[in-house]
Protein backbone atom coordinates (compact mmCIF):
# COMPACT_ATOMS: atom_id res chain seq x y z
CA UNK A 1 0.00 0.00 0.00
CA UNK A 2 1.06 2.96 -0.91
CA UNK A 3 1.70 6.10 2.06
CA UNK A 4 2.16 9.48 1.58
CA UNK A 5 4.25 11.60 3.98
CA UNK A 6 2.04 12.57 6.43
CA UNK A 7 3.41 16.48 5.80
CA UNK A 8 2.29 16.84 2.45
CA UNK A 9 1.81 20.13 2.88
CA UNK A 10 2.10 22.68 -0.27
CA UNK A 11 1.14 26.19 1.59
CA UNK A 12 4.72 26.65 2.35
CA UNK A 13 5.67 26.61 -1.08
CA UNK A 14 2.48 28.16 -2.22
CA UNK A 15 4.70 31.47 -4.41
CA UNK A 16 6.61 29.13 -6.33
CA UNK A 17 3.01 27.11 -7.14
CA UNK A 18 1.05 30.64 -7.91
CA UNK A 19 4.15 31.70 -9.73
CA UNK A 20 3.60 28.05 -11.99
CA UNK A 21 -0.08 29.00 -12.23
CA UNK A 22 0.20 31.96 -13.62
CA UNK A 23 2.62 31.08 -16.39
CA UNK A 24 -0.33 28.59 -17.30
CA UNK A 25 -2.68 30.99 -17.53
CA UNK A 26 -0.40 33.07 -18.95
CA UNK A 27 -0.77 30.25 -22.21
CA UNK A 28 -4.14 29.78 -21.93
CA UNK A 29 -4.88 33.69 -21.78
CA UNK A 30 -2.62 34.14 -25.08
CA UNK A 31 -4.61 31.19 -26.46
CA UNK A 32 -8.56 31.95 -25.50
CA UNK A 33 -9.08 35.22 -24.28
CA UNK A 34 -6.60 37.96 -26.63
CA UNK A 35 -6.75 37.96 -30.40
CA UNK A 36 -3.78 38.36 -31.81
CA UNK A 37 -3.75 42.76 -31.90
CA UNK A 38 -4.27 42.22 -28.30
CA UNK A 39 -1.78 39.61 -27.03
CA UNK A 40 0.10 42.25 -25.60
CA UNK A 41 -2.31 42.35 -22.52
CA UNK A 42 -0.48 39.24 -21.17
CA UNK A 43 1.63 41.11 -19.64
CA UNK A 44 -1.01 42.41 -17.31
CA UNK A 45 -1.29 38.99 -16.51
CA UNK A 46 1.51 37.79 -15.29
CA UNK A 47 1.96 40.90 -13.23
CA UNK A 48 -1.76 40.04 -11.83
CA UNK A 49 -0.34 37.02 -10.93
CA UNK A 50 2.96 38.37 -9.25
CA UNK A 51 0.56 40.38 -7.10
CA UNK A 52 -0.82 37.72 -5.97
CA UNK A 53 2.15 35.77 -5.34
CA UNK A 54 3.60 38.77 -3.42
CA UNK A 55 0.23 38.62 -1.27
CA UNK A 56 0.70 35.06 -0.50
CA UNK A 57 4.51 35.96 0.30
CA UNK A 58 3.30 38.43 2.73
CA UNK A 59 0.59 36.29 4.34
CA UNK A 60 3.26 33.59 4.90
CA UNK A 61 5.60 35.57 6.49
CA UNK A 62 3.77 36.14 9.71
CA UNK A 63 3.18 32.49 10.13
CA UNK A 64 6.79 31.33 10.02
CA UNK A 65 7.87 33.49 13.37
CA UNK A 66 8.10 30.52 15.26
CA UNK A 67 10.51 28.75 13.05
CA UNK A 68 11.02 27.22 9.96
CA UNK A 69 8.02 25.22 8.53
CA UNK A 70 8.76 22.06 6.34
CA UNK A 71 6.97 20.82 3.46
CA UNK A 72 6.30 18.04 1.28
CA UNK A 73 7.88 15.32 3.50
CA UNK A 74 11.01 18.08 4.31
CA UNK A 75 12.01 18.30 0.78
CA UNK A 76 11.10 22.04 1.02
CA UNK A 77 11.55 24.02 3.77
CA UNK A 78 9.63 27.87 4.53
CA UNK A 79 11.43 30.34 6.81
CA UNK A 80 11.74 34.15 6.26
CA UNK A 81 15.02 33.85 4.66
CA UNK A 82 13.10 31.99 1.36
CA UNK A 83 10.24 34.11 1.67
CA UNK A 84 12.43 37.54 2.05
CA UNK A 85 14.02 36.12 -1.51
CA UNK A 86 11.09 35.14 -2.92
CA UNK A 87 9.70 38.95 -2.45
CA UNK A 88 13.26 39.86 -4.17
CA UNK A 89 12.64 37.93 -6.78
CA UNK A 90 8.38 38.89 -7.64
CA UNK A 91 10.48 42.39 -7.18
CA UNK A 92 12.90 41.77 -10.22
CA UNK A 93 10.27 40.04 -12.33
CA UNK A 94 7.68 42.51 -12.10
CA UNK A 95 10.38 45.19 -13.20
CA UNK A 96 11.33 42.96 -15.94
CA UNK A 97 8.48 42.35 -17.26
CA UNK A 98 7.29 45.97 -16.86
CA UNK A 99 10.84 46.51 -18.63
CA UNK A 100 9.44 43.78 -21.58
CA UNK A 101 5.95 44.73 -22.85
CA UNK A 102 7.41 47.25 -24.98
CA UNK A 103 10.95 46.14 -25.84
CA UNK A 104 9.82 42.92 -27.30
CA UNK A 105 7.30 44.80 -29.50
CA UNK A 106 10.10 46.68 -30.53
CA UNK A 107 12.16 44.21 -31.43
CA UNK A 108 9.40 42.08 -33.43
CA UNK A 109 9.55 38.97 -30.51
CA UNK A 110 6.66 39.45 -29.01
CA UNK A 111 5.01 36.52 -27.85
CA UNK A 112 3.22 35.51 -24.83
CA UNK A 113 5.91 32.45 -23.99
CA UNK A 114 8.15 34.76 -23.20
CA UNK A 115 5.77 35.54 -19.55
CA UNK A 116 5.56 32.10 -19.00
CA UNK A 117 8.93 31.24 -19.48
CA UNK A 118 9.92 34.01 -17.32
CA UNK A 119 7.37 33.11 -14.63
CA UNK A 120 8.71 28.74 -14.74
CA UNK A 121 12.23 30.03 -14.44
CA UNK A 122 11.29 32.57 -11.38
CA UNK A 123 9.40 29.09 -9.98
CA UNK A 124 12.13 27.32 -9.98
CA UNK A 125 14.09 30.27 -8.43
CA UNK A 126 11.88 30.36 -5.70
CA UNK A 127 12.04 26.99 -4.86
CA UNK A 128 15.58 26.81 -4.57
CA UNK A 129 15.60 29.50 -1.93
CA UNK A 130 12.96 26.97 -0.40
CA UNK A 131 15.40 23.87 -0.75
CA UNK A 132 16.22 21.66 2.18
CA UNK A 133 17.16 18.82 -0.10
CA UNK A 134 19.47 18.40 -2.52
CA UNK A 135 17.11 16.78 -4.73
CA UNK A 136 15.10 19.74 -4.68
CA UNK A 137 17.76 22.34 -5.23
CA UNK A 138 18.66 20.31 -8.19
CA UNK A 139 15.48 19.94 -9.67
CA UNK A 140 14.71 23.74 -8.95
CA UNK A 141 18.60 24.75 -10.11
CA UNK A 142 17.30 22.90 -14.08
CA UNK A 143 13.87 24.12 -13.34
CA UNK A 144 15.16 27.97 -14.04
CA UNK A 145 18.28 26.86 -16.23
CA UNK A 146 16.30 25.15 -18.56
CA UNK A 147 13.92 28.44 -18.91
CA UNK A 148 16.23 30.43 -19.27
CA UNK A 149 18.42 28.45 -22.17
CA UNK A 150 14.92 29.45 -24.17
CA UNK A 151 14.99 32.70 -23.03
CA UNK A 152 18.49 33.73 -24.25
CA UNK A 153 18.05 32.73 -27.63
CA UNK A 154 14.38 33.96 -27.88
CA UNK A 155 15.37 36.86 -30.31
CA UNK A 156 16.17 34.00 -32.53
CA UNK A 157 16.80 34.07 -35.45
CA UNK A 158 19.04 36.67 -34.68
CA UNK A 159 22.43 34.81 -34.57
CA UNK A 160 23.60 36.54 -31.46
CA UNK A 161 21.27 35.49 -29.70
CA UNK A 162 21.21 31.91 -31.25
CA UNK A 163 24.72 31.48 -29.94
CA UNK A 164 23.93 33.22 -26.83
CA UNK A 165 21.38 30.82 -26.10
CA UNK A 166 23.63 27.96 -27.35
CA UNK A 167 26.51 28.55 -25.24
CA UNK A 168 24.56 29.46 -21.57
CA UNK A 169 23.08 26.06 -22.89
CA UNK A 170 25.94 23.86 -23.16
CA UNK A 171 28.34 25.96 -20.28
CA UNK A 172 25.02 25.68 -18.08
CA UNK A 173 24.53 22.03 -19.08
CA UNK A 174 28.85 21.32 -18.01
CA UNK A 175 28.28 23.28 -14.96
CA UNK A 176 25.27 20.94 -14.14
CA UNK A 177 27.10 17.95 -14.52
CA UNK A 178 29.55 18.54 -11.80
CA UNK A 179 26.93 20.51 -9.94
CA UNK A 180 25.11 16.62 -10.26
CA UNK A 181 28.29 15.02 -9.85
CA UNK A 182 28.78 16.72 -6.73
CA UNK A 183 26.01 15.61 -4.87
CA UNK A 184 26.20 12.08 -5.90
CA UNK A 185 29.25 12.14 -4.05
CA UNK A 186 28.15 14.01 -1.02
CA UNK A 187 25.14 11.49 -1.26
CA UNK A 188 27.57 8.48 -1.29
CA UNK A 189 29.90 10.43 1.56
CA UNK A 190 27.51 10.86 3.85
CA UNK A 191 24.32 8.84 2.65
CA UNK A 192 21.78 10.87 2.72
CA UNK A 193 20.64 14.15 0.43
CA UNK A 194 18.88 16.64 3.22
CA UNK A 195 21.07 19.04 3.95
CA UNK A 196 20.43 19.01 7.49
CA UNK A 197 21.05 14.96 7.66
CA UNK A 198 24.38 16.09 6.11
CA UNK A 199 24.83 18.07 8.94
CA UNK A 200 24.50 15.79 11.05
CA UNK A 201 26.45 13.36 9.83
CA UNK A 202 29.34 15.51 9.70
CA UNK A 203 28.64 16.33 13.40
CA UNK A 204 28.45 13.16 14.33
CA UNK A 205 31.29 12.10 12.61
CA UNK A 206 33.74 14.91 13.71
CA UNK A 207 36.68 12.94 14.38
CA UNK A 208 37.29 11.28 10.99
CA UNK A 209 35.79 13.55 8.69
CA UNK A 210 38.58 15.03 7.72
CA UNK A 211 39.74 11.86 6.13
CA UNK A 212 36.21 12.04 4.02
CA UNK A 213 37.94 12.78 0.94
CA UNK A 214 34.62 12.01 -0.91
CA UNK A 215 32.65 14.62 1.04
CA UNK A 216 34.89 17.24 0.28
CA UNK A 217 35.47 16.42 -3.39
CA UNK A 218 31.59 16.32 -3.79
CA UNK A 219 31.81 19.93 -2.18
CA UNK A 220 34.15 20.85 -4.24
CA UNK A 221 31.94 19.88 -7.08
CA UNK A 222 28.82 21.40 -5.91
CA UNK A 223 30.81 24.89 -5.47
CA UNK A 224 31.97 24.38 -9.01
CA UNK A 225 28.20 24.40 -10.33
CA UNK A 226 27.33 27.20 -8.39
CA UNK A 227 29.83 29.08 -9.06
CA UNK A 228 29.00 28.67 -12.94
CA UNK A 229 25.58 30.40 -11.97
CA UNK A 230 26.41 33.19 -10.08
CA UNK A 231 29.74 33.78 -12.68
CA UNK A 232 32.22 33.44 -10.07
CA UNK A 233 36.14 33.38 -11.69
CA UNK A 234 37.03 31.14 -13.04
CA UNK A 235 34.02 30.27 -14.00
CA UNK A 236 32.69 33.33 -15.95
CA UNK A 237 33.62 33.07 -19.43
CA UNK A 238 30.02 32.59 -20.86
CA UNK A 239 28.77 35.72 -19.17
CA UNK A 240 29.84 38.14 -21.31
CA UNK A 241 28.56 36.89 -24.43
CA UNK A 242 25.29 35.36 -22.97
CA UNK A 243 24.93 39.00 -21.50
CA UNK A 244 25.55 40.78 -24.77
CA UNK A 245 23.72 38.23 -27.33
CA UNK A 246 20.80 37.66 -25.62
CA UNK A 247 17.86 40.16 -25.82
CA UNK A 248 18.82 43.16 -23.27
CA UNK A 249 15.30 42.39 -21.20
CA UNK A 250 16.43 38.81 -20.70
CA UNK A 251 20.06 40.13 -19.97
CA UNK A 252 18.52 42.21 -17.32
CA UNK A 253 16.63 38.89 -15.60
CA UNK A 254 19.90 36.98 -15.79
CA UNK A 255 21.84 39.53 -14.44
CA UNK A 256 19.56 39.86 -11.15
CA UNK A 257 17.43 37.19 -10.82
CA UNK A 258 20.40 34.44 -11.56
CA UNK A 259 22.84 35.97 -9.28
CA UNK A 260 20.08 36.41 -6.66
CA UNK A 261 19.12 32.49 -6.90
CA UNK A 262 22.31 31.33 -7.29
CA UNK A 263 23.57 32.88 -3.78
CA UNK A 264 20.53 31.91 -1.96
CA UNK A 265 21.82 28.21 -3.12
CA UNK A 266 25.09 28.82 -1.73
CA UNK A 267 23.84 30.49 1.41
CA UNK A 268 21.63 27.43 1.76
CA UNK A 269 24.01 24.46 1.12
CA UNK A 270 27.30 26.02 2.93
CA UNK A 271 25.47 27.26 6.17
CA UNK A 272 23.01 24.65 5.96
CA UNK A 273 24.70 21.28 4.83
CA UNK A 274 27.98 22.29 5.50
CA UNK A 275 29.01 24.84 8.75
CA UNK A 276 31.33 22.97 10.45
CA UNK A 277 33.62 22.51 7.35
CA UNK A 278 33.80 26.17 7.21
CA UNK A 279 37.18 26.32 7.30
CA UNK A 280 37.54 24.79 4.36
CA UNK A 281 35.28 26.44 2.24
CA UNK A 282 36.04 29.82 3.53
CA UNK A 283 39.57 29.73 2.22
CA UNK A 284 38.68 28.71 -1.19
CA UNK A 285 35.78 31.25 -1.47
CA UNK A 286 37.88 34.03 0.14
CA UNK A 287 40.27 33.12 -3.01
CA UNK A 288 37.47 33.02 -5.32
CA UNK A 289 36.23 36.67 -4.09
CA UNK A 290 39.60 38.19 -4.89
CA UNK A 291 39.51 36.48 -8.32
CA UNK A 292 36.10 37.58 -9.11
CA UNK A 293 36.43 41.24 -7.88
CA UNK A 294 39.66 41.70 -9.46
CA UNK A 295 39.39 40.11 -12.55
CA UNK A 296 35.60 41.42 -13.35
CA UNK A 297 36.32 45.13 -12.45
CA UNK A 298 39.83 45.16 -14.52
CA UNK A 299 38.15 43.38 -17.50
CA UNK A 300 34.96 46.18 -17.16
CA UNK A 301 37.55 48.55 -17.87
CA UNK A 302 38.16 47.77 -21.28
CA UNK A 303 34.51 47.44 -22.49
CA UNK A 304 32.74 49.39 -25.27
CA UNK A 305 29.77 47.85 -25.31
CA UNK A 306 27.68 48.33 -22.19
CA UNK A 307 25.55 45.26 -22.17
CA UNK A 308 29.45 43.42 -21.56
CA UNK A 309 30.28 46.15 -19.10
CA UNK A 310 27.39 45.57 -17.63
CA UNK A 311 28.29 41.67 -17.67
CA UNK A 312 31.39 42.11 -16.21
CA UNK A 313 30.34 44.67 -13.63
CA UNK A 314 27.84 41.35 -12.41
CA UNK A 315 31.11 39.15 -11.93
CA UNK A 316 32.71 42.02 -9.81
CA UNK A 317 29.84 41.86 -7.85
CA UNK A 318 29.10 38.68 -7.61
CA UNK A 319 32.38 38.73 -5.32
CA UNK A 320 31.52 41.19 -3.14
CA UNK A 321 28.53 38.88 -2.19
CA UNK A 322 30.93 36.55 -1.64
CA UNK A 323 32.50 38.15 1.07
CA UNK A 324 29.91 38.29 2.94
CA UNK A 325 29.45 34.58 2.60
CA UNK A 326 33.09 33.81 3.57
CA UNK A 327 32.90 36.55 6.43
CA UNK A 328 29.95 34.30 8.15
CA UNK A 329 28.81 34.70 11.67
CA UNK A 330 25.11 35.90 12.59
CA UNK A 331 24.77 38.65 10.07
CA UNK A 332 26.54 37.01 6.81
CA UNK A 333 23.02 36.26 5.42
CA UNK A 334 21.24 39.43 5.86
CA UNK A 335 24.30 41.78 4.41
CA UNK A 336 24.38 39.19 1.43
CA UNK A 337 20.68 39.57 0.58
CA UNK A 338 20.76 43.04 1.78
CA UNK A 339 23.45 43.83 -0.66
CA UNK A 340 21.42 41.26 -3.60
CA UNK A 341 18.71 43.65 -3.37
CA UNK A 342 20.42 46.60 -3.70
CA UNK A 343 22.77 45.27 -6.73
CA UNK A 344 19.09 44.05 -8.23
CA UNK A 345 17.48 47.46 -7.99
CA UNK A 346 20.51 49.20 -9.79
CA UNK A 347 21.72 46.63 -12.26
CA UNK A 348 18.12 46.36 -13.48
CA UNK A 349 18.17 50.36 -13.59
CA UNK A 350 20.65 50.36 -15.97
CA UNK A 351 19.09 47.86 -18.07
CA UNK A 352 16.19 49.83 -17.54
CA UNK A 353 17.54 52.94 -19.21
CA UNK A 354 19.35 50.84 -22.11
CA UNK A 355 15.69 49.49 -23.16
CA UNK A 356 14.50 52.83 -22.77
CA UNK A 357 16.90 54.28 -24.95
CA UNK A 358 15.82 51.33 -27.69
CA UNK A 359 14.07 52.59 -31.05
CA UNK A 360 12.73 50.53 -33.42
CA UNK A 361 14.66 47.67 -32.84
CA UNK A 362 18.65 48.72 -33.06
CA UNK A 363 20.23 48.10 -29.76
CA UNK A 364 21.41 51.81 -28.30
CA UNK A 365 24.49 49.40 -26.58
CA UNK A 366 27.84 50.93 -27.71
CA UNK A 367 29.54 53.31 -25.65
CA UNK A 368 29.30 56.09 -28.53
CA UNK A 369 26.12 55.93 -28.36
CA UNK A 370 26.04 57.38 -25.05
CA UNK A 371 28.21 60.41 -25.47
CA UNK A 372 26.27 64.05 -25.45
CA UNK A 373 23.46 61.70 -24.43
CA UNK A 374 22.43 64.82 -21.81
CA UNK A 375 21.34 67.39 -24.63
CA UNK A 376 19.16 64.59 -25.94
CA UNK A 377 17.87 62.94 -23.34
CA UNK A 378 18.39 64.59 -20.02
CA UNK A 379 15.95 62.81 -17.46
CA UNK A 380 17.53 59.37 -18.74
CA UNK A 381 20.94 60.72 -18.73
CA UNK A 382 20.27 61.88 -14.84
CA UNK A 383 19.00 58.51 -14.18
CA UNK A 384 21.72 55.98 -15.59
CA UNK A 385 24.07 58.46 -13.84
CA UNK A 386 22.33 57.81 -10.56
CA UNK A 387 22.58 54.11 -11.14
CA UNK A 388 26.32 54.30 -12.12
CA UNK A 389 27.38 56.44 -9.27
CA UNK A 390 25.00 53.90 -6.78
CA UNK A 391 26.77 50.51 -8.73
CA UNK A 392 30.37 52.51 -7.85
CA UNK A 393 29.26 52.94 -4.06
CA UNK A 394 28.93 56.10 -3.99
CA UNK A 395 26.68 57.88 -0.45
CA UNK A 396 24.10 57.79 0.36
CA UNK A 397 22.85 55.55 -2.54
CA UNK A 398 21.81 51.70 -1.99
CA UNK A 399 25.44 50.18 -3.75
CA UNK A 400 27.03 52.20 -0.93
CA UNK A 401 25.24 50.96 2.00
CA UNK A 402 25.50 47.29 0.42
CA UNK A 403 29.62 47.63 0.72
CA UNK A 404 29.64 49.03 4.00
CA UNK A 405 27.31 45.71 6.00
CA UNK A 406 29.34 43.60 3.78
CA UNK A 407 32.62 45.37 4.38
CA UNK A 408 32.20 45.77 8.21
CA UNK A 409 30.88 42.49 8.57
CA UNK A 410 34.23 41.29 7.34
CA UNK A 411 36.29 43.60 9.22
CA UNK A 412 34.60 42.28 12.52
CA UNK A 413 35.07 38.61 11.95
CA UNK A 414 38.56 38.96 11.07
CA UNK A 415 38.78 39.02 7.41
CA UNK A 416 39.63 43.00 6.93
CA UNK A 417 42.24 42.20 4.12
CA UNK A 418 39.72 40.77 2.18
CA UNK A 419 37.59 43.73 2.91
CA UNK A 420 40.67 45.89 1.62
CA UNK A 421 40.94 44.10 -1.20
CA UNK A 422 36.53 44.90 -2.04
CA UNK A 423 37.34 48.66 -1.15
CA UNK A 424 40.19 48.58 -3.85
CA UNK A 425 38.10 47.05 -6.35
CA UNK A 426 35.54 49.54 -6.07
CA UNK A 427 37.90 51.97 -6.59
CA UNK A 428 38.94 50.54 -10.00
CA UNK A 429 35.36 50.13 -10.83
CA UNK A 430 34.55 53.86 -10.79
CA UNK A 431 37.01 53.76 -13.74
CA UNK A 432 34.11 52.61 -15.82
CA UNK A 433 31.23 53.26 -14.02
CA UNK A 434 32.40 56.75 -14.45
CA UNK A 435 33.52 56.88 -17.85
CA UNK A 436 29.86 56.58 -19.26
CA UNK A 437 28.72 59.48 -17.19
CA UNK A 438 31.83 61.39 -18.35
CA UNK A 439 30.68 60.55 -21.65
CA UNK A 440 26.95 61.37 -21.16
CA UNK A 441 27.87 64.40 -20.08
CA UNK A 442 30.92 66.13 -21.30
CA UNK A 443 31.76 64.89 -24.58
CA UNK A 444 29.68 65.99 -27.68
CA UNK A 445 26.83 63.71 -29.34
CA UNK A 446 28.19 62.38 -32.82
CA UNK A 447 26.92 63.49 -35.99
CA UNK A 448 25.96 60.01 -36.86
CA UNK A 449 24.28 59.54 -33.46
CA UNK A 450 21.08 56.86 -33.51
CA UNK A 451 18.10 57.78 -32.88
CA UNK A 452 16.62 57.34 -29.24
CA UNK A 453 13.56 55.83 -27.79
CA UNK A 454 12.58 58.12 -24.78
CA UNK A 455 11.52 57.40 -21.10
CA UNK A 456 7.64 56.96 -21.68
CA UNK A 457 5.50 53.88 -21.23
CA UNK A 458 6.38 50.68 -18.95
CA UNK A 459 10.19 50.97 -19.78
CA UNK A 460 10.20 54.68 -18.33
CA UNK A 461 8.01 53.26 -15.58
CA UNK A 462 10.84 50.88 -14.27
CA UNK A 463 13.18 53.25 -14.83
CA UNK A 464 11.71 55.68 -12.06
CA UNK A 465 10.47 52.52 -10.24
CA UNK A 466 14.66 51.63 -9.42
CA UNK A 467 15.50 54.71 -9.49
CA UNK A 468 13.74 55.18 -6.08
CA UNK A 469 14.36 51.91 -4.66
CA UNK A 470 18.08 52.80 -5.20
CA UNK A 471 17.60 56.27 -3.79
CA UNK A 472 15.37 55.10 -0.69
CA UNK A 473 17.41 52.01 0.06
CA UNK A 474 20.11 54.31 0.60
CA UNK A 475 18.71 56.38 2.82
CA UNK A 476 16.23 54.48 4.70
CA UNK A 477 18.46 51.33 4.81
CA UNK A 478 18.21 50.58 8.32
CA UNK A 479 14.23 48.81 7.88
CA UNK A 480 15.23 46.62 5.08
CA UNK A 481 18.26 45.77 6.72
CA UNK A 482 16.30 44.63 9.89
CA UNK A 483 14.05 43.15 7.18
CA UNK A 484 16.59 41.19 5.87
CA UNK A 485 18.13 40.33 9.61
CA UNK A 486 14.48 38.62 10.65
CA UNK A 487 15.32 36.63 7.07
CA UNK A 488 18.22 34.87 9.05
CA UNK A 489 18.57 30.72 8.31
CA UNK A 490 16.40 28.67 10.18
CA UNK A 491 19.37 26.45 11.22
CA UNK A 492 21.74 29.59 12.88
CA UNK B 1 28.94 -12.17 -5.46
CA UNK B 2 28.61 -8.74 -5.26
CA UNK B 3 31.26 -5.74 -7.18
CA UNK B 4 32.74 -3.78 -4.61
CA UNK B 5 31.54 -0.53 -4.54
CA UNK B 6 35.09 0.78 -6.13
CA UNK B 7 34.44 -0.66 -8.88
CA UNK B 8 31.38 0.85 -9.52
CA UNK B 9 33.05 4.44 -8.10
CA UNK B 10 35.99 4.04 -10.44
CA UNK B 11 34.02 3.03 -13.47
CA UNK B 12 31.85 6.41 -12.69
CA UNK B 13 34.77 8.37 -12.32
CA UNK B 14 36.43 7.29 -15.49
CA UNK B 15 33.24 8.22 -17.39
CA UNK B 16 33.28 11.37 -15.87
CA UNK B 17 36.22 12.17 -17.00
CA UNK B 18 35.45 11.08 -20.04
CA UNK B 19 32.39 13.04 -20.17
CA UNK B 20 34.30 16.48 -19.29
CA UNK B 21 37.07 15.88 -21.75
CA UNK B 22 34.43 15.50 -24.85
CA UNK B 23 33.08 18.65 -24.02
CA UNK B 24 36.53 20.08 -23.58
CA UNK B 25 37.86 18.83 -26.90
CA UNK B 26 35.53 17.76 -29.39
CA UNK B 27 34.50 20.15 -31.56
CA UNK B 28 31.21 18.98 -32.87
CA UNK B 29 28.07 20.55 -31.19
CA UNK B 30 26.46 16.66 -31.15
CA UNK B 31 29.29 15.13 -30.01
CA UNK B 32 30.01 17.65 -26.88
CA UNK B 33 25.77 17.15 -26.16
CA UNK B 34 26.61 13.20 -26.18
CA UNK B 35 29.63 14.46 -23.60
CA UNK B 36 27.39 16.01 -21.29
CA UNK B 37 24.94 13.50 -21.25
CA UNK B 38 28.10 10.85 -19.97
CA UNK B 39 28.43 13.49 -17.27
CA UNK B 40 25.24 13.02 -16.12
CA UNK B 41 24.59 9.25 -16.20
CA UNK B 42 28.09 8.85 -14.75
CA UNK B 43 26.46 10.48 -12.05
CA UNK B 44 23.30 8.38 -12.15
CA UNK B 45 25.68 5.17 -11.68
CA UNK B 46 27.48 6.72 -8.80
CA UNK B 47 23.49 7.38 -6.85
CA UNK B 48 22.32 3.87 -7.74
CA UNK B 49 25.52 2.20 -6.50
CA UNK B 50 25.91 4.61 -3.27
CA UNK B 51 22.19 3.72 -2.98
CA UNK B 52 22.45 0.02 -3.36
CA UNK B 53 25.60 0.41 -1.29
CA UNK B 54 23.69 1.83 1.92
CA UNK B 55 20.43 0.03 1.23
CA UNK B 56 18.46 3.64 0.74
CA UNK B 57 16.13 4.60 -1.80
CA UNK B 58 17.11 8.31 -2.16
CA UNK B 59 19.92 7.59 -4.53
CA UNK B 60 17.41 5.55 -6.92
CA UNK B 61 15.13 8.07 -6.95
CA UNK B 62 17.26 11.21 -7.69
CA UNK B 63 18.37 9.11 -10.69
CA UNK B 64 14.47 9.34 -11.63
CA UNK B 65 15.09 13.13 -11.60
CA UNK B 66 17.99 13.57 -13.46
CA UNK B 67 17.05 11.55 -16.53
CA UNK B 68 13.63 13.64 -16.25
CA UNK B 69 15.71 16.70 -16.18
CA UNK B 70 18.57 15.48 -18.51
CA UNK B 71 15.18 14.70 -21.32
CA UNK B 72 13.75 18.09 -20.96
CA UNK B 73 17.23 19.22 -20.97
CA UNK B 74 17.94 17.56 -24.24
CA UNK B 75 14.51 18.65 -25.91
CA UNK B 76 15.96 22.05 -25.21
CA UNK B 77 19.54 21.94 -26.03
CA UNK B 78 18.95 20.02 -29.71
CA UNK B 79 16.53 22.74 -30.71
CA UNK B 80 19.15 25.62 -30.10
CA UNK B 81 21.81 23.22 -31.65
CA UNK B 82 18.65 23.09 -34.86
CA UNK B 83 18.09 27.04 -34.74
CA UNK B 84 21.97 27.78 -34.63
CA UNK B 85 22.28 25.19 -37.85
CA UNK B 86 19.47 26.86 -39.99
CA UNK B 87 21.49 30.09 -39.35
CA UNK B 88 24.54 28.96 -39.74
CA UNK B 89 24.87 25.66 -41.30
CA UNK B 90 27.16 24.68 -39.08
CA UNK B 91 27.76 21.97 -36.28
CA UNK B 92 30.85 23.14 -35.42
CA UNK B 93 31.14 24.94 -32.36
CA UNK B 94 34.47 26.82 -33.58
CA UNK B 95 32.16 28.34 -36.15
CA UNK B 96 30.00 29.76 -33.43
CA UNK B 97 31.86 32.83 -32.92
CA UNK B 98 29.64 36.00 -33.76
CA UNK B 99 30.05 37.09 -30.20
CA UNK B 100 34.26 37.73 -29.01
CA UNK B 101 35.27 36.34 -26.38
Amino acid sequence: MITFPSDLNLGPIAPALVVVVTGILVMLADLFLFRAEDRHNTVWVALGGLIVAFLVTLGLWGQVSGGPITAIGGLAILDRFALFLDLILILVTAIVMLLSAEYLVEQNIEHAEFYTLILFSVSGMMLMGASADLMTLWVSFETFSIALYVLAAYARPKVESEEAGLKYFFLGAFSAGFFLYGIAMTYGATGTTRLMGIAQFIQANAATISANNMLYVGLGLILVGLGFKVALVPFHQWTPDVYEGAPTAVTAFMATATKAAGFAALLRVLFLAFPQLSGAWSTILALLAVLTMIGGNVIALSQRNIKRMLAYSSIAHAGYILIAIVAGGAQAVSAAMFYILAYALMTLGAFAVVIALNRGGAEVVNFEDYAGLIQRRPGLTHALAVFMFALTGFPPLAGFVGKWYIFDLAVRNGWAWLAVVGTLASVISAGYYLYIVVLMYMRPAPDNAPDLGGAQGTAGLAVALTLIGTVLLGIFASPIFNLAQSALLAAR
Amino acid sequence: MDVPIQYYGLLSALLFSMGVAGVLLRRNIIIVFMSIELMFNAANLLFVAFARHQNGLDGQVFVFFVMTVAAAEVAVGLALVMALFRSKQTTDVDDASTLKG
